[in-house]
């Protein structure tokens, strides 16, 4: 193994996808001093474990299967001659820009870097967070895990199977168990509507024969040693359960996907500003977080749909953490928080530059929260709206965004700044499409940028 | 099949079982622990609110009174000797109104007769100051400076490691079928496969502790007979579920808050664990099944609803884990412990052991260690050596962590994230004395899995390395019980791979 230095230009903490497009990107844009560090023995992130295919049309107009995936980022990353170290954690980050990783291999090291980026994706919600009452037997496991029994240890976990949640990994579970011979009786999804991609209800339960029950959750585990059974019930549309729907269904396993938390215990620790919604830090449209030198991207920022757009978001924050390392991007400036209103859940970046840092394209990307048909998108500050915009259908399964083009960026500086000037600025539209809002929306704010959605009026 | 002879045979490896071996091996004593489940502090030792508790609460005079502030007394010394977590933190009880502030100060006049240190009376403005998150409308706070929090589960297990150091013998999965006697009054206990000689039996079987006293006193003689029946007792159990939230929230209050005490229990509790997570709970209901731990949609109700007077912006969707314990407590009015001599020459009682049990362990251990060693007449022992080590790899400075991995690589490796726990810290959670045989055994030593992904993550690496120093197939490894397997067959790759 080679030794490490005591420091790197860049270090990139997780070599999933996020990581290795990180490193592949900043080194094509120069910086040739990176340092990768990876929890596991190998490099490719939880794409190890996804063998389905699905992945990549995007990126590389194919359908590639998670380690396929992964493969071709790492011969691109040892193309490159990319330092790498695995099997070993980071233990903190450091106000005087280091870091401290532990590994079998590498030992306890501290290690300076130019700049940080967290790409450490993301953990499954477990049974505790959705509080279902009962024994606490074996035999119950959140979907990503069994998944890693399955495909990565060979070991199957059981024989008669219920699904809780039908995101998309729970989906593919499905699938998967079936294929292996086990018997998956069936999926409850509390909601009315599933949150995985339409691709996946019907390529894993049509196709299986195994049910998909909406508006139905699991209330009881039973069973003292191994799980032998949970009850399942109808829920209303508070999602409480319907006194009188319970049926209990006899299984040996319980698989849960009941959602993905960003893994940001590091980051937390480290002090960074955090988003409550995302439960990611706060990233402005570089994907830089609250301390100037370390920034973020992929599954640790938000949860993607995409492994394809996560290596998008991923080679701009490679691109932002060269030039900060060029000192090409400005320590302090001023900044303006974004929003959401009416259906949307959030918004990523939370944060906008302004003033004169304020250049180029800005995308920004958000999640509704339950499905809306016939919807209008706005991006609008206080009456000045930037952005509107019609889409047919949205589910909240599925990342939305919108382009704010770079010659409206200045204009919504003005608008920005008038707003917090209280009207004292006058404002150059000069044929912009910046119009005037009829009405004032509820909840949109007047010193933020505002992203909602809403059914249309009829 | 073992027919071993000893001094003292303690039936139950809870936390009390543990202390009263761990204190008799001070004496030149030899002395078995017989445990019916597969690993140690299974039952209300393992699922409690973790509290070691000042002692002003019980009734002056009763055996809680007196263990407990002795208990509380000898907890800094023995934790630190075991290298047990524990904190003193201090804990307060709230007053709402003005007909709480009342009893309050009978708190204090109770906790000063009892013998209590460090008690006082806040007012409004200083609880204001040093627990915000109460809310605005608190009277009056009783705060109690010696109160603090332990790791429930290395209590238990740093006691008995202790006692197995020097020289206790532990038989786990061996639950007491029947106590005979010889005509010279040795007992003779059928556990399992185990038939063991003892001068004198002590009952610390928990929950179970009514069932073994009974059984003592169907071979009670003579003049016995009449009285052993008199003081027979019934365990009643009662559920106390908890919810355990995640370190996110830990800094929610700094203190152990407690509401005024009920009849029955000292109600729900919201407090920062030693681990730094919060704790909220427990309910209080019957349980009719002494083997029934599920958790309930209203058990949890009531926990959501009391930890909410208290902090009326607690982040109950940070939970991370619910769980129930069952408490021994008695069907005497009193409810008081039973801790002693019994008619029944020879054998000891320390029953009905709820709340404060786990503060009043380690002074019920070591009464009853010094009361069988002088009935027994029997020396102390040199060669007795309190100490017991802990390596906490997440606990070491920089330099210390460098200088561990460097001599033993595994140390190195973190296995669960969440809580920063290391290969080394599991593989040695094995092989210690009295080590781990499953996943949950592994948990409850190193705490892998008790974090936010309870599990997720690490499971799949524990599981491979108790195989591994367990000499079995992965799919052989248990979460808990012996039925609770977790893995059923290999896969048809897998199957093919090793074929080839």
């Amino acid at each position: 193994m080679f030794e490490l230095k005591e420091r790197y230009d860049l270090v990139v903490v997780g070599g999933g996808p996020a990581g290795l497009a990180v490193a592949v990107q900043a080194y094509d844009r120069g910086i040739k001093d990176i340092l990768i560090v990876e929890r596991k023995e190998k490099l490719g992130g939880i794409l190890g474990q996804c063998i389905h295919t699905g992945f990549g049309v995007q990126i590389f107009g194919e359908e590639l299967s998670g380690p396929e995936y992964a493969e071709n980022f790492v011969d691109m990353v040892k193309e490159r001659n990319i330092s790498v170290v695995c099997g070993a954690t980071v233990l903190s980050i450091n106000q005087d820009q280091s870091i401290v990783i532990t590994g079998s291999k590498c030992g306890v090291r501290r290690i300076g870097c130019g700049a940080l980026v967290l790409s450490m994706g993301c953990r499954e919600r477990s049974r505790g967070a959705i509080n279902v009452p009962g024994t606490r037997p074996s035999g119950v496991f959140t979907a990503g895990l069994a998944q890693r029994y399955i495909n990565l240890e060979g070991y199957k976990m059981g024989k008669d199977v219920v699904i809780l949640g039908s995101g998309d990994i729970g989906l593919i579970m499905a699938r998967r168990l079936a294929l292996e011979g086990i018997n998956v009786r069936m999926v409850c999804e509390i909601e009315s509507f599933t949150n995985g991609l339409t691709r996946n209800i019907v390529q894993c339960l049509e196709d299986f024969n195994i049910p998909l029950r909406l508006s139905h959750t699991v209330t009881m585990i039973h069973g003292k040693e191994r799980l032998t059974g949970v009850t399942v019930a109808k829920v209303d549309e508070n999602k409480k359960p319907i006194p009188g729907t319970e049926e209990l269904v006899e299984c040996d396993t319980l698989l849960l996907s009941v959602g993905l938390i960003p893994e940001n215990e590091l980051t937390r620790r480290a002090g960074i500003r955090i988003d409550p919604v995302t439960g990611g830090p706060v990233v402005n449209e570089h994907m830089q977080t609250s301390l100037p030198w370390v920034f973020a991207c992929g599954n640790v920022v938000h949860v993607h749909d995409l492994v394809d757009y996560v290596t998008m978001e991923s080679c701009r924050a490679g691109d932002a953490a060269a030039n900060y390392i060029y000192k090409q991007l400005p320590r302090f400036r001023e900044e303006i928080p974004t929003c959401s209103a009416g259906e949307v859940r959030y918004v990523v970046p939370q944060v906008i530059t302004a003033g004169d840092d304020a250049e180029g394209d800005l995308t920004l990307y958000f999640r509704v929260k339950k499905p809306v048909t016939n919807a209008v998108i706005e991006v609008s500050c206080g009456d000045w709206v930037f952005y509107r915009g019609k889409k047919l259908k949205m589910i909240p399964g599925e990342m939305e965004q919108v382009l704010i083009k770079a010659e409206l960026r200045d204009t919504f500086d003005a608008i920005y700044q008038e707003n917090i000037n209280k009207g004292k600025m006058k404002i150059d539209q000069g044929g912009l499409l910046v119009i005037k809002k009829d009405s004032q929306r509820k909840g949109a704010a007047k010193t933020e940028l505002t992203v909602s959605v809403y059914p249309e009026e009829k | 099949m073992t027919n071993g002879s000893f001094d003292v045979v303690v039936v139950g490896g809870g936390v009390i079982g543990a202390f009263i071996a761990r204190e008799l091996t001070k004496f030149q004593l030899s002395v078995c622990v017989l445990e019916a489940r597969e690993d140690v502090g299974m039952g209300a030792s393992g699922a409690n609110s973790g509290i070691v508790h000042g002692g002003f609460d019980p009734v002056p005079g009763s055996l809680k009174a007196r263990f407990n502030v002795e208990g509380c007394q000898m907890m800094r010394k023995v934790t630190s000797d075991l290298d047990v977590p524990f904190e003193m933190i201090g804990s307060m009880v709230v007053a709402h109104n003005m007909e709480e502030k009342e009893i309050l100060k009978k708190l204090l006049k109770q906790g000063k007769e009892n013998g209590v240190k460090g008690l006082q009376l806040l007012d409004s403005w200083e609880l204001g100051g040093l627990e915000p998150s109460l809310g605005p409308n608190l009277k009056s706070a009783l705060l109690s400076s010696e109160s603090g929090v332990v790791c429930p589960h290395e209590l238990t297990q740093g006691a008995m490691e202790n006692a197995i150091h020097n020289g206790a013998v532990l038989y786990l999965s061996s639950p007491v079928t029947s106590i005979e006697r010889e005509e010279d009054k040795t007992f003779v206990v059928h556990a399992g496969e185990h038939h063991l000689q003892a001068r004198t039996v002590v009952n610390a079987a928990g929950i179970y502790a009514d069932k073994l006293y009974e059984m003592a006193v169907e071979c009670a003689v003579g003049d016995e007979i009449i009285e052993a029946h008199q003081q027979s007792f019934r365990i009643v159990p009662r559920s106390g579920e908890y919810m355990l939230l995640d370190k996110s929230e830990g800094m929610t209050v700094c203190h152990v808050v407690f509401r005024i005490p009920g009849e029955m229990s000292k109600g729900i509790i919201v407090t920062p664990t030693v681990d730094g997570n919060l704790l909220l709970g427990p309910s209080l209901n019957p349980r009719q099944d002494r083997e029934d731990t599920s958790t309930t949609i209203p058990g949890m109700d009531q926990v959501c609803e009391g930890a909410r007077r208290l902090v009326p912006e607690i982040n109950l969707p940070a939970v991370i884990k619910a769980y129930t314990g069952l408490r021994a407590t008695t069907d005497r009015a009193d409810h008081d412990f039973i801790v002693g001599r019994t008619p029944v020459k020879g054998f000891y009682n320390a029953a009905g052991i709820e709340s404060p049990g786990l503060t009043s362990s380690p002074a019920i251990g070591l009464y009853l260690a010094e009361l069988i060693a002088a009935d027994l007449e029997a020396k102390l022992n040199p060669n007795f050596d309190p100490k017991r080590k802990h390596l906490r790899f997440r606990d070491l400075s920089f330099e210390d962590q460098q200088e561990l991995v460097a001599k033993d690589p595994s140390y190195g490796r973190i296995v669960c994230r969440c809580e920063t726990i290391t290969e080394g810290e599991v593989r040695d959670a094995i092989r210690r004395p009295c080590g781990a045989r499953s996943v949950d055994g592994v948990k409850r030593r190193t705490r892998t899995g008790m974090g936010r992904c309870q599990g997720g993550f690490c499971s799949s690496h524990v599981v491979n390395i108790l195989a591994e120093e367990l000499g079995i197939d992965p799919a052989e490894v248990v979460q808990s019980t012996p039925g609770s397997y977790i893995l059923t067959e290999k896969t048809k790759m897998k199957e093919a791979e090793q074929d080839v």
